[in-house]
């Protein structure tokens, strides 16, 4: 119980000291996580959407895939990442291994099964009672996923918190991809999972304290935005 | 009747669901600035016949047709609405019909106002009651200026007051130039809407007549007992 309470006493100076170490390893992680999240909605949002509101031969299959992908092991996501990136791997061109742009790849690939499988069953829902109403009015298939998605939008942001959160906590994607390269890749929880091996508590627990501190500002900002914009109507 | 006055024609047309015939071999005609009513007991096809005719139903038999410049606009028994405010439903109609602003939030008001909502435009359109719901729908099918309007039983679970508020707005549409097609369970405001009865049986049209004809003197057993049956 000593041990603990010195790593917080040690943990609670630094995040009042606004050590800088700590501060580029927070930030690396905020923008893997949210480019991550971002390229993740750009393709599971029109992906969840067309699997919801169109029939086609093989959807079924297409969806169970989807759902299953949403529990992707991250260091199976991070081994195949890596071996795409690799010099003599089909994107190896690209030059992205051990950079935070392969690292923002594999989070991407991790999360998109989340976006697009919760994006499915949420369009899904909000579907059902316009229906016939949309159809009645001639919409196409465009004009029905535009609205659907605006129509989802608070649902749907819950659903990108969801992807987000996802992301920042990964470890083993990051770790295989990126390689924990002190100044360069190295983000909260690869830090956490190397400075506790070495003993570092402090680190580990300050940077565990300012993970948890994000997911939970995130989440609270979310919500600020969602009642914000529910109070306009009177 | 003539082709040129006529806003729909339906022939031989059939629905069925599950192995269960909902409409069978329907052949119907509507024309310029008739109000008709289809009557029916639940389950006939009243709805079936009008999600049909505005083709948010597939036929398995028959043609549908209406001339290519006719606009529909369909109020369901249940309004859908969007997640956004009341005006923003209405906006989100005149939007689709290619109409930009600053035009659109007017006619939005405008239409509003005509249906009695203006005072709530702002409000959150999920928030509305059964009868406020029948008359947004009902701003959002104006919106769409139709030529010819089907309302699915717009009045029913509403109280007196708010169905009254639906008939005149109904009527105010009529006036303007909309013919009407309009399911109801009601003999009375049936007697109050209709120019023609359509009388449905088991998704058959057993009648199809003047209203003043029909209520004078049902031919069919089956509307006779469905009279009766109202005026029990």
């Amino acid at each position: 119980m000593s041990v603990f309470g010195d790593a917080l006493a040690s943990a609670s100076a630094m995040l009042a000291a606004g050590d800088a170490t700590l501060a580029e390893i927070t930030l690396l992680s905020l923008r893997v996580s949210a480019s991550a999240t971002l390229v993740g909605a750009l393709l599971g949002l029109p992906l969840g959407a067309w699997a919801a509101l169109t029939r086609w031969r093989g959807r079924q299959a297409v969806i169970v895939m989807l759902n299953a992908a949403m529990g992707l092991p991250p260091v199976v996501v991070g081994l195949v990442v890596y071996l795409l990136l690799s010099r003599s791997g089909p994107l190896g061109s690209l030059a992205w291994l051990f950079t935070p742009a392969g690292m923002i790849l594999a989070q991407a690939v991790l999360i998109f099964p989340i976006i697009a499988a919760l994006t499915r069953q949420t369009i899904e829902d909000v579907h059902a009672p316009l229906a016939e109403w949309l159809t009645s009015l001639g919409v196409t298939t465009t004009q029905r996923v535009m609205t659907l998605l605006y129509e989802a939008r608070f649902s749907l942001a819950v659903v990108m918190l969801a992807g987000f959160g996802r992301a920042i906590a990964e470890v083993g994607a990051v770790m295989v991809v990126g390689g924990n390269i002190a100044g360069s890749t190295r983000v909260m929880t690869t830090t956490i999972a190397l400075e506790t091996s070495k003993g570092d508590l402090p680190l580990a627990l300050a940077l565990g304290m300012l993970l948890l501190a994000l997911v939970l500002l995130v989440s609270g900002v979310a919500q600020a935005l969602k009642r914000w914009l529910e109070s306009r109507y009177v | 009747m003539s082709d040129v006055a006529k806003l729909l024609d339906l022939v031989g047309v059939s629905v069925k669901r599950d192995g269960a015939t909902l409409l069978a071999n329907v052949s119907l005609a509507v024309s310029h600035g008739e109000r008709l009513v289809v009557l029916g007991a639940n389950g006939a096809g009243k709805s079936t016949l009008l999600k049909v005719a505005n083709g948010v139903l597939v036929t398995d038999a028959g043609q549908i047709s209406a001339p290519p410049r006719a606009r529909q606009a369909h109020v369901l028994q249940r309004p859908a609405v969007l997640a956004r405010s009341v005006v923003d439903n209405v906006r989100f109609v005149l939007s689709l019909r290619g109409c930009a602003e600053p035009e659109r939030s007017a006619r939005a008001r405008w239409m509003l106002s005509m249906c009695d909502l203006e005072s709530h435009q702002h409000r959150h359109a999920q928030t509305l009651s059964g009868g406020e719901r029948q008359r947004l729908a009902l701003a959002c099918a104006w919106a769409s200026e139709p030529d010819l309007l089907f309302a699915d039983e717009p009045t029913a679970n509403l109280a007196p007051s708010s169905a009254a508020a639906i008939e005149r707005l109904l009527l105010h549409l009529h006036e303007a130039g909309c013919t009407l097609v309009m399911t109801t369970h009601n003999v009375a405001q049936a007697r109050r809407m209709a120019t023609r009865i359509v009388f449905l049986d088991s998704g058959r049209v057993v009648e199809d007549r003047s209203a003043a004809d029909f209520f004078s003197c049902p031919v069919s057993l089956a509307a006779r007992a469905y009279l009766d049956g109202e005026r029990l």
